[in-house]
């Protein structure tokens, strides 16, 4: 279980996270959601150290981190090990294949065999449909396919916790739906997720627990029914600001 | 005529190969590891503290004046300063050591700011991606910033290689027997200089020739995995 505490995070004098407290509980879905600019992807981001955050602590299984001491190189990867991002914008490495993009990981990090990376690979295109690309490279295919294979290439590292940002937002209504489904599928299998998203839809149908994030507060931290049955002023408030757009 | 020019051609084409390709590739070579020496010291900023950070910072500023030297001063004011210059401290040195260290040093400053500017053209969100999937920062560097920093700098590192091999000519002022030296030579005993000057500058402008084409193949392969020129 990964349970974060108290976690304080500012930008020079703009303090953007003001001591958030969550667990995320394993196998489950948790779907982060809040205006734009309240401080949602600083969060996701902490989860994996690509923001270190200024004070707070975080606990995953045997691990303690002390954000208000240096963090080690060896705490870093540990945690890197257990958790994997997907970008808003995929970011494939556009130097590789898509074969390569999904087995540099494990090959060159994680010390997997070649062939065997290689062939669970092929087995995560062939899910998503897209291993007749393995050799192209990423500029070849759409921002959709892209992002499914930025899926499979978080995968590949089999991280206990999938964090994704906005995955789907920057595509088309089409690729989104295909990103979502795939997503609710991870999500029935019992993948750990925890995913920022303006998809109120996505939100009904796979989440298990919410997290309202406003102002770099939480303002909502419960499961998704509580959430929907708008039982707060201020996810009542939230919900119809979103419906009006 | 051709007599005039054939009777130079052997003599020219041994200080070629003895000198003036041996000077370009060892100059840039070095020139090349030395530039990408500092350009990761300009470039990274590691989380260090305490005595390291200071050092670390000691080596910045080392690494910029080094590039302000030699960009702010004529190489061949830095030539006879390396061979002339220094015997005067007691550091003498054999003329084509002299010159590969000049033109090493020379490539060096000039090719750091390119590399640099490279490295940093690199979108930031590949640091992400790498640092998500547990790449170290040097394992980052060395598979995902590095390849994509070469296909940018590819085309002006060319330039400067082809540029040091014009430079080489140089060298004849600190006593070594490249090409122009040979020339100047040839020149001053037939009285025919427009041909012996006309003749070398075809020497260098073949050289040259040859490595454009060499860069054009270079960066062919290099950008196969952008749209549209997969061959
Ligand atoms: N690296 C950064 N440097 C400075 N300010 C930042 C940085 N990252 C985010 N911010 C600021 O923090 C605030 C929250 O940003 P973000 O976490 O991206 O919000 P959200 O994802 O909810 O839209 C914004 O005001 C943004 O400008
Ligand atoms: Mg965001």
């Amino acid at each position: 279980m990964l349970k974060i505490n108290e976690i304080k995070k500012s930008f020079g004098k703009k303090a953007v996270l003001k001591g958030i407290s969550a667990k995320f509980p394993q196998g489950k879905t948790t779907v982060i959601v809040g205006p734009s600019g309240s401080g949602k992807t600083t969060l996701l981001r902490s989860l994996d150290m690509l923001v270190t955050p200024d004070s707070g602590t975080l606990d995953f299984d045997d691990l303690h981190l002390d954000f208000a001491k240096p963090i080690s190189n060896k705490e870093n990867k540990e945690l890197r090990d257990k958790t994997s991002m997907v970008f808003q914008n995929w970011n494939l490495f556009p130097n590789l294949t898509i074969l390569k993009n999904i087995t540099a990981s494990p090959i060159f990090v994680h010390h997997v065999a070649k062939e065997q990376a290689e062939t669970n690979a092929h087995n995560l295109l062939k899910e998503v449909g897209l291993d007749e690309y393995a050799d192209a490279y990423p500029d070849e295919l759409s921002g959709g396919q892209q992002q499914r294979i930025s899926i499979c290439r978080a995968l590949a590292v089999k991280p206990e916790y999938i964090l994704l940002d906005e995955p789907t937002s920057a595509l088309d209504p089409e690729s989104e739906m295909m990103i979502l489904k795939m997503l609710e599928r991870l999500a029935k299998e019992g993948q750990s997720m925890i995913m920022v998203t303006h998809n109120m839809q996505f939100a009904k149908d796979a989440a298990d627990k919410i997290l309202l994030v406003e102002n770099g507060e939480v303002e909502f931290d419960g499961a998704k029914d509580a959430f929907f049955s708008q039982s707060s002023i201020r996810v009542k408030e939230f919900l119809q600001g979103i419906s009006l757009k | 005529m051709w007599d005039i020019v054939i009777s130079a051609l052997p003599k020219l084409l041994e200080a070629m190969v003895k000198y003036t390709i041996p000077l370009t590739l060892l100059s840039f070579t070095f020139g090349i590891i030395i530039a990408v020496i500092v350009a990761l010291i300009k470039f990274l900023n590691p989380k260090v503290s305490g005595i390291v950070s200071i050092l670390w910072k000691l080596l910045r500023l080392l690494a910029s004046f080094y590039v302000w030297v030699f960009r702010s001063t004529p190489l061949l004011v830095q030539l006879f300063i390396i061979f002339f210059g220094l015997p005067a401290i007691g550091v003498k040195l054999p003329a084509f050591t002299a010159a590969v260290i000049g033109f090493s040093l020379n490539t060096g400053a000039y090719a750091s700011e390119t590399i640099r500017s490279a490295l940093l053209s690199v979108n930031k969100d590949q640091w992400d991606a790498a640092y998500t999937l547990g790449f170290s920062t040097p394992k980052t560097l060395w598979k995902i910033i590095m390849p994509q920093a070469f296909r940018i700098v590819l085309p002006p590192l060319s330039n400067e290689f082809i540029g040091l091999v014009k430079d080489t000519s140089l060298a004849s002022t600190i006593t070594i027997a490249e090409m122009f030296q040979i020339i100047q030579q040839y020149a001053a005993q037939n009285y025919e200089p427009l041909l012996m000057y006309v003749e070398v500058a075809a020497l260098y402008a073949m050289l040259c020739t040859i490595l454009s084409v060499l860069q054009r193949y270079l960066e062919k392969k290099s950008s196969r995995y952008m749209k549209g020129d997969k061959n």
